[in-house]
């Protein structure tokens, strides 16, 4: 049906507007604010006044010993996050399924959801206090048992594992929603067909329940994959320091670092352009990837 | 549906409940050991004897945490910015998703206006371009740092405008027929009808504004104008002695400051906790509501 243009659909136009201009400022701009990676920055002199250096700060980082742990890090700690934060939920999911009583069910995802809205500040806080080698509750237990204290958050080859399954801790619940809702989709009488068939509970799983969600699994699999280079801003800044650089810093700690703190500002923005160009690469082929085989579409 | 009672079946079903029971339990565990330590006196925190209950009940740490002036502070910067944020978030999310909601005959190039804003979902300038943008526009240490540049949240104009979408196309051609403009049509047809979707947007932003540190870190120089998670951070997390007074130091050898650090991260996530009953009921339904599509 084509229509007129109507005077008053201009008002439509007028509407994007402030959103747009908001856009260009914040999100745009700063985009064009990347030339400062190909700059000597200086603050005082700005965008425009700054000299050009070309490639000079892609070559400083890349000979950097850094660069190449800090990538490493990355890499490892999102994959792990990605392959952990798809299981757990997927299980759990499964298992909340099989509960009949349904204050139960409730019951438990109120409390599991929880951590996802608490920020990563507060989380920290309380991580910081119970994993404490001194005072902390695990490690009293872990003494109880007649282990010596572990350093959780102070010992390198610590770090990474507790920063997957805190990462779990906060997320898995919110993810297994997503799991739930796909599960209540399922055609009931495929069940009882299944049954009539002689099928026990595991074969009705395998074969009917997992067949069913598969489809979000590979959806939420693929979109996951664009996120290889996200480790985790939020929760490494909060939980790192000094001793745990090793295994524990990724590329949006070091850009902070290298930017904020060192007032390398060219070197932090090339870094900081690397991960934008790669991440762009990546979560464009993971929503095409989601497109073809899912029918996946953002809006 | 036929039960199958068998013993295995039996033996499953009591051991997923308490598989569940304890999992449930991980997750609020940590954060009720937290409460009762802050309830607890500072030597029987300070020993490390408190586990689910406190020792000693005393709410030292909170009358002590009430006097404390930058908590109060940042506290109150928080609710400017919670107030000012989440207004500024919503209009602007209302005003974007209402055209975007349109086919390509009513808004042209639909489309294209849809990439723009996606776009900067995909690919971004970075830390370091962001903050000197902000910078240059005299931003630094004013609460419009920690409102204007996030006044966009891409995610939520995506889920209002799919739910934008699904209004049925008669509801709003009544209107047009009735004489309204689309000014009229979006305030008092389109947003009425979609009280939920806005209730669970709402809530999104006023946790994210709220939940919100590392702007008030990098845009504030000085650190009375921290909003509270960003205070918290400098304190709990980081450790900043700096910015304690030698009062304060010496009111700290006095009192160990577990049970005052704990007492400020359970005051740091009550609203959420206090909203979060609300939280619950909404977002289950926005979510799925959001990502239904045509």
């Amino acid at each position: 049906m084509t229509k007129k243009f109507k005077l008053s659909d201009y008002t439509l136009y007028l509407m994007l507007l402030p959103g747009l201009a908001l856009i260009i400022i914040f999100s745009y701009i700063p985009m064009a604010g990347l030339a400062i990676g190909f700059q000597q920055f200086n603050p005082t002199k700005g965008l425009f006044g700054s000299d050009y250096v070309g490639l000079e700060n892609f070559k400083y980082v890349y000979s950097l010993d850094d660069t190449m742990t800090v990538l490493r890090n990355t890499v490892s700690i999102a994959v792990m996050k990605m392959a952990a934060g798809l299981v757990v939920p997927i299980v759990v999911a499964l298992l909340l399924n099989e509960v009949g009583k349904v204050f139960f069910r409730k019951g438990v995802q109120t409390l599991i959801y929880l951590p996802h809205f608490l920020s990563w500040v507060i989380l920290s806080g309380i991580l910081m206090d119970v994993l404490s080698p001194s005072d902390g509750i695990v490690n009293q237990f872990i003494s109880f048992l007649g282990f010596k204290p572990i350093f959780f958050l102070g010992t390198p080859s610590w770090f990474q594992p507790m920063l997957v399954i805190s990462d779990v801790w906060k997320e898995f619940g919110f993810n297994t929603i997503v799991y739930l809702a796909a599960l209540t989709g399922i055609n009931p009488n495929l069940y009882e067909a299944a049954q009539m068939d002689g099928a026990g509970r595991w074969k009705q799983t395998w074969h009917i329940t997992m067949p069913g969600i598969l489809p979000i699994i590979i959806l939420l699999s693929t979109l996951s994959l664009g996120n290889v280079l996200n480790a985790g801003f939020d929760q490494v800044f909060n939980l790192y320091s000094p001793v745990v650089y090793s295994t524990g810093d990724i590329i949006d700690t070091y850009v902070y670092r290298l930017g904020m703190i060192n007032f390398q500002f060219g070197v932090a923005t090339a870094v900081g352009f690397f991960k934008s160009v790669v991440s762009f690469i990546l979560i464009s082929t993971s929503y095409f990837l989601a497109y073809r085989f899912a029918n996946y579409r953002i809006f | 549906m036929v039960q199958h009672n068998s013993l295995g079946r039996k033996a499953f079903v009591y051991g997923n409940y308490v598989l569940l029971a304890l999992i449930a339990l991980i997750c609020i565990f940590p954060l009720v050991q937290v409460l009762a330590i802050s309830f607890s006196s500072s030597s029987a925190a300070a020993s490390g004897v408190v586990k689910f209950f406190p020792v000693d009940f005393t709410l030292d740490a909170y009358k002590y945490v009430a006097k404390k002036p930058e908590f109060i502070r940042s506290f109150l910067i928080t609710l400017e910015r919670v107030a000012l944020g989440v207004s500024i978030n919503m209009l602007i999310t209302i005003l974007i998703a209402y055209p975007l909601s349109k086919d390509s005959s009513q808004l042209r190039f639909r489309t294209g206006f849809v990439w723009v804003f996606v776009f900067t979902m995909l690919f971004s300038g970075g830390l370091i371009p962001t903050y000197v943008v902000v910078k240059n526009l005299h931003m630094l240490n004013s609460i419009w740092a920690l409102v204007i540049p996030g006044a966009v949240p891409i995610f939520n104009v995506i889920l209002l405008l799919n739910f934008f979408r699904n209004i049925p196309k008669e509801l709003i051609e009544a209107s047009f027929i009735d004489g309204s403009s689309q000014w009229n049509t979006l305030w008092k047809i389109v947003v009425p009808v979609s009280l939920p979707a806005l209730a669970t947007i709402t809530l999104f932003a006023t946790v994210g504004h709220w939940n919100s540190w590392f702007d008030g870190i990098i845009y504030m120089n000085q650190t009375d104008k921290y909003p509270l998670q960003s205070y918290m951070q400098t304190i709990i997390v980081a450790r900043d002695m700096s910015n304690l007074s030698a009062d304060d130091i010496m009111r700290l050898k006095n009192i160990s400051d577990r049970n005052i650090k704990a007492a400020q991260i359970f005051l740091g996530a009550l609203p959420i906790l206090l909203i979060y009953p609300l939280l619950q009921r909404f977002f289950m339904t926005g979510i799925v509501l959001g990502s239904v599509k045509e």
